[in-house]
């Protein structure tokens, strides 16, 4: 967002070897340097902020495993679940249900973790959820404006820009502008509602079913639901554009 | 802590970057970081709050310089060494202690659905009074705690309505100050708009936030 990359690949490789030595690097080290900063004679303070995450995770992670703290294949799998399992799919499975099953959207609206459940996501902050629903007057858009918090099980883990300190600052303040950035115009007598995630609540929205979706099956639909619909920041529309 | 990491309704961020077709991880490092916190949360020395609080207590310009993954890494480390299990000499010399013992995982990948799912000890099992119902007026308490708070800034003081009772949860701020759970009720409060941002504000705009009891008074 704010870094960046460069020359992050040739860090990498060079990474593999300099892991066992990486003393010094939590402190601040210049791309490139790091193996000198065990001798670490150059003047600097000593901050926070890593000069080069990469290698400091590496010394983190080497450390905690030499220590038995966790264990590198439990790693591995976390990482291919969060890739492969977790995603938007699921929330766009609940959304399409809702759309073609008027009694479920009902179930969903009053008791979405009940609902949830039906579809098999009975995990973690699924525990906690709620369902919010646009309609032609009302428009909701979710933000965490503390952190970072988000549905997880069922949208995956958030994008950048959901974290970012532009969005979580303007969301609560002016929604229709940033409703504006994403290309969502709404009219004047839309209520708009924000709903900031300070507890352990997560909220999904909702969106409206397109027109012209009438004949479409479960699968059909969900196949138009976007992570960002389900965000508030986006409109369903029957041409998906990649990506949202 | 009125700290940075409360945002809401601050301005002159810049525009919203938007990323098409953006990868889960968009560097292995940031994944790595993402799944040893995961898994150290295993340990269960902390909670969700004492991670998220550990955040907060970043230099607020160090905050903004960096990432999002690099503010987790960062706080990843100092929640392992304030539970103890590493040292700072160890973090900083990247290897364990002479003669230190080795522990055993308490996760492996055989359970990762474990730590998939998060424990549910947010909900407690308690017999608590709710405070409030549906449709009373109430006003956000205008406290400026020095530790851990989950009422914006931006609401305290403020007029609302509750829209809901969610239910009992354990409190976050005594949580983190080691003063226990206090469970109490929840509840998502709409707030105008107007009664937020001043008379400028759009009528058809309202923010719903969830509130725990203790940061409510009736009006």
């Amino acid at each position: 967002m704010r870094k960046s990359n460069k020359s992050k690949v040739g860090r990498r490789r060079f990474l593999k070897g300099a892991v066992a030595g990486a003393a010094g690097l939590v402190t601040t080290s210049q791309t490139g340097k790091a193996q000198q900063s065990q001798d670490h004679d150059h003047d600097h303070d000593h901050q926070t902020v890593p000069s080069d995450p990469a290698l400091r995770t590496k010394a983190l992670e080497t450390l905690l495993v030499q220590k038995g703290l966790v264990d590198p294949a439990a790693l591995d799998s976390l990482v291919e679940a969060y890739q492969t399992k977790i995603g938007p799919q699921n929330g766009a499975r609940v959304v399409a249900r809702a759309w073609a099953d008027p009694s479920y959207k009902k179930r969903l609206l009053e008791n979405a973790t009940k609902a949830i459940a039906e579809l098999g996501y009975t995990t973690g902050e699924a525990d906690d959820m709620n369902v919010v629903e646009n309609g032609p007057k009302v428009h909701n858009l979710v933000v965490c404006t503390l952190c970072s918090c988000y549905p997880w099980p069922l949208l995956g883990l958030p994008p950048r820009w959901y974290k970012s300190d532009a969005y979580r600052s303007r969301a609560v303040i002016d929604p229709r502008g940033v409703l504006g950035e994403f290309g969502v115009t709404l009219p004047e007598d839309t209520e708009i509602r924000v709903w900031d995630s300070t507890a352990e609540l997560r909220y999904l929205v909702l969106p409206e079913r397109p027109a012209g979706t009438e004949g479409m099956s479960e699968k059909e639909l969900a196949a138009l639901v976007t992570r960002d619909s389900m965000v508030g920041v986006a409109k369903v529309t029957v041409n998906k554009t990649g990506g949202r | 802590v009125n700290g940075i990491h409360d945002m809401g309704g601050m301005q002159d961020m810049g525009p919203i970057r938007y990323e098409k077709n953006e990868p889960v991880f968009h560097e292995p490092w940031e994944g790595r970081v993402y799944v040893i916190r995961r898994a150290m949360g295993a340990w269960k020395k902390w909670t969700t709050d004492h991670a998220r609080h550990e955040i907060e207590k970043l230099p607020p310009s160090d905050y903004l310089r960096m990432s999002y993954y690099e503010r987790w890494l960062v706080s990843t480390e100092n929640l392992i060494v304030n539970a103890a299990l590493i040292t700072r000499d160890e973090l900083e010399s990247g290897k364990p202690a002479a003669g230190s013992a080795k522990a055993t995982p308490p996760l492996k990948s055989a359970d990762m659905q474990t730590v998939l799912v998060r424990p549910k000890v947010t909900r407690p099992d308690a017999n608590v009074k709710a405070k409030f119902k549906q449709g009373d007026r109430v006003r956000a308490r205008n406290i400026h705690p020095t530790g851990h708070v989950r009422l914006p800034r931006y609401a305290r003081g403020k007029a609302g309505v509750v829209h809901q009772d969610h239910g009992i949860y354990v409190f976050p701020d005594t949580i983190v100050a080691g003063q226990g759970e206090k469970p109490q009720h929840v509840y998502s409060v709409r707030f105008e708009a107007r009664e937020l941002w001043g008379p400028q504000a759009s009528p058809r705009h309202a923010v719903y936030l969830d509130l725990w009891d203790d940061y409510l008074d009736h009006i």
